[in-house]
């Protein structure tokens, strides 16, 4: 498409602009983690490292983030089964009810999670006794389905069945031609449902906040404890900014799966 | 398993069921049992001492959301806040996707699209609490951008909540509309330009209309996720308050009117879906 010059350089302000605006507030999060000034004013007053050493004496960030972990890996296993067998059949067959079922596997992530979270904290501890660690597996696993049914769905729908249908013509079992045909076929949509899901709950705070137990701590849910506390400002700072730095990891990983197909 | 196997793959129904049971049995008892159950709770009273929830009809705590001019104005901000929201990320978004599916160089799409992921993966608190540290009264970094030209930072309030929120929306605007863009087909740009459109009217009379879909697909979450934010607008809003908040402190000592009040958010939601709906958007989600 031809453009006028003037066209393009608005249109080039915006990415500028738009590039600025997502990355100026993370740039001054990570240098600030580096800030002599407790409260962070501006311009930073001098270099040090010491928040970033007392941040990883810290057992509070350590604990938390195993449980991030742990909760983020259950998960997304949870998601990857329940997703894929999901987007298996909706994405390949025509049935009745369809759109609805559709509709349904959408509607965790289409409506507020506030609305999840305390949908969820009233069942278990009005009707199921109390919160633990695994009620909040259950909440993460359940926002966590509809990311990888999404890849995954998407991926069968450009992939139609001539692939399976050619195989099973061939005298391939059902379960050979998912083998050896259709499995690498969605795998990589798997990996990259997988890490959003994996990503998307080791993030969550929303429904994390209504379904963990006492003293499950996740790491955002640290993160928010100690936002408000002056003392621990520059520490919660330093974990800001290791997990920007850690979030291109995932970036990369995803990038190079693009790459490969 | 071969007996299984030949069962399954005469009978489609039966192939549909066992691919769908677990998943489906999941959702609808975790999910919309769940649902289901918040709207019972909002139906039933409350001991006013004890905050324990009993279990008998009543319909007052509709008749209190929907009386009190409190809750009717909290509603309103709300809804003020996620349309701004939702109409300052398109406003960027779709020049942003246009630019990066359309005019960049194929080469550098996906290291475009990288840039605009990476953000995506960082953590929410993190990059609220990047923009309380910008927002930060006297000492943030916008005073000091604004201060030399003679203005002063806003501090925090509703605008900080509405900027907030377009930040962390701003990713789930762009991607589905960059991959809405580069699907649509270059032979339909050059017809347009080659029938004697400018490059606006092509843009407004041909992209805007193919893309619509992918735009109110982008539009669903950023409704929807700023809607239902209380964290946000409890780290910038300052004494500012959204549903998510009034819900948030009701929940503990009154879950029933909480319950209530959180189905204000769902059905304005399940209006928009429906309303959307015709327009294929939700497939592109």
């Amino acid at each position: 498409m031809k453009l006028s010059r003037t066209a393009r350089a608005a249109l080039l302000g915006t990415m500028i602009f738009g590039f600025t605006f997502i990355y100026l507030p993370l740039a001054l999060v990570v240098i600030n983690s580096f800030n002599t000034n407790k409260s962070f004013a501006w311009p930073p007053t001098g270099f040090t490292t010491i928040w970033w050493s007392k941040a990883a004496a810290n057992d509070g960030i350590r604990d938390a983030v195993m449980r991030s972990v742990i909760t983020a890996l259950i998960a997304t296993s949870i998601a990857l089964i329940l997703g894929s067998l999901a987007a298996a059949a909706i994405s390949r067959y025509e049935f009745f009810g369809r759109d609805a079922i559709s509709l349904l596997f959408v509607l965790p992530i289409a409506l507020p999670g506030i609305v999840t979270g305390i949908a969820l904290n009233n069942v278990f501890t009005n009707f199921f006794g109390k919160l633990t660690f695994f009620t909040i597996v259950i909440g993460h696993a359940t926002f966590c389905i509809v990311v990888v049914f999404n890849n995954v769905a998407a991926r069968y729908r450009r992939l139609g069945m001539n692939l399976q249908e050619a195989s099973m013509d061939l005298g391939a079992s059902r379960f050979t031609t998912f083998r050896l045909v259709t499995f690498p076929l969605i795998r990589s949509a798997l990996v990259a449902g997988g890490l959003l899901a994996f990503g998307l709950s080791f993030d969550e705070i929303i429904v994390t906040t209504f379904t963990a137990g006492a003293g499950q701590t996740t790491l955002p849910i640290w993160i928010f404890q100690n936002l408000f506390r002056p003392n621990q400002a520059p520490i919660v700072n330093v974990v800001a900014a290791a997990l920007i730095l850690i979030s291109i990891l995932p970036i990369y990983l995803s990038q190079r799966l693009t790459a490969d197909k | 398993m071969a007996t299984i196997q030949n069962f399954l793959h005469r009978n489609v129904r039966a192939r549909i069921a066992t691919l769908l049971a677990l998943p489906l049995a999941w959702l609808l008892v975790i999910y919309i049992g769940s649902l289901f159950a918040l709207f019972i709770t909002s139906i039933w009273k409350i001991d006013t001492f004890t905050s324990k929830v009993i279990r008998e009809f009543t319909l007052q705590n509709f008749i209190d959301v929907f009386t009190d001019r409190a809750y009717f104005n909290v509603t309103v901000r709300t809804l003020i806040v996620a349309i701004s929201v939702t109409l300052i990320c398109a406003l960027i978004a779709i020049p942003m996707a246009f630019f990066m599916a359309r005019i960049a160089k194929p080469k550098s799409r996906p290291v475009l699209i990288a840039l605009v992921l990476t953000p995506l993966w960082a953590s929410y608190l993190v990059k609220i609490y990047a923009w309380r540290t910008m927002f930060y009264p006297e000492s943030g970094f916008l005073q000091w951008l604004i201060s030399p030209i003679g203005g002063t930072s806003p501090g925090f309030g509703m605008i900080a909540v509405i900027i907030g929120l377009t930040y962390l929306w701003l990713p789930y605007m762009v991607l589905p509309i960059y991959a809405g863009m580069e699907k649509l087909p270059s032979s339909v740009l050059d017809a347009s330009s080659d029938l004697g459109a400018k490059p606006g009217r092509t843009f407004f009379g041909v992209v805007l209309p193919i893309t619509w879909p992918a735009i109110i697909a982008g539009s669903v979450f950023t409704f929807s996720l700023s809607m239902g934010d209380y964290i946000t607008v409890q780290i910038l809003g300052g004494t500012f308050q959204m549903l998510g908040n009034v819900v948030y402190q009701n929940f503990s000592l009154n879950l029933p009117f909480a319950a209530a009040v959180a189905l204000i958010p769902v059905i304005i939601m399940m209006i928009y879906l429906g309303s959307v709906r015709k327009t294929g958007a939700l497939d592109n989600l």
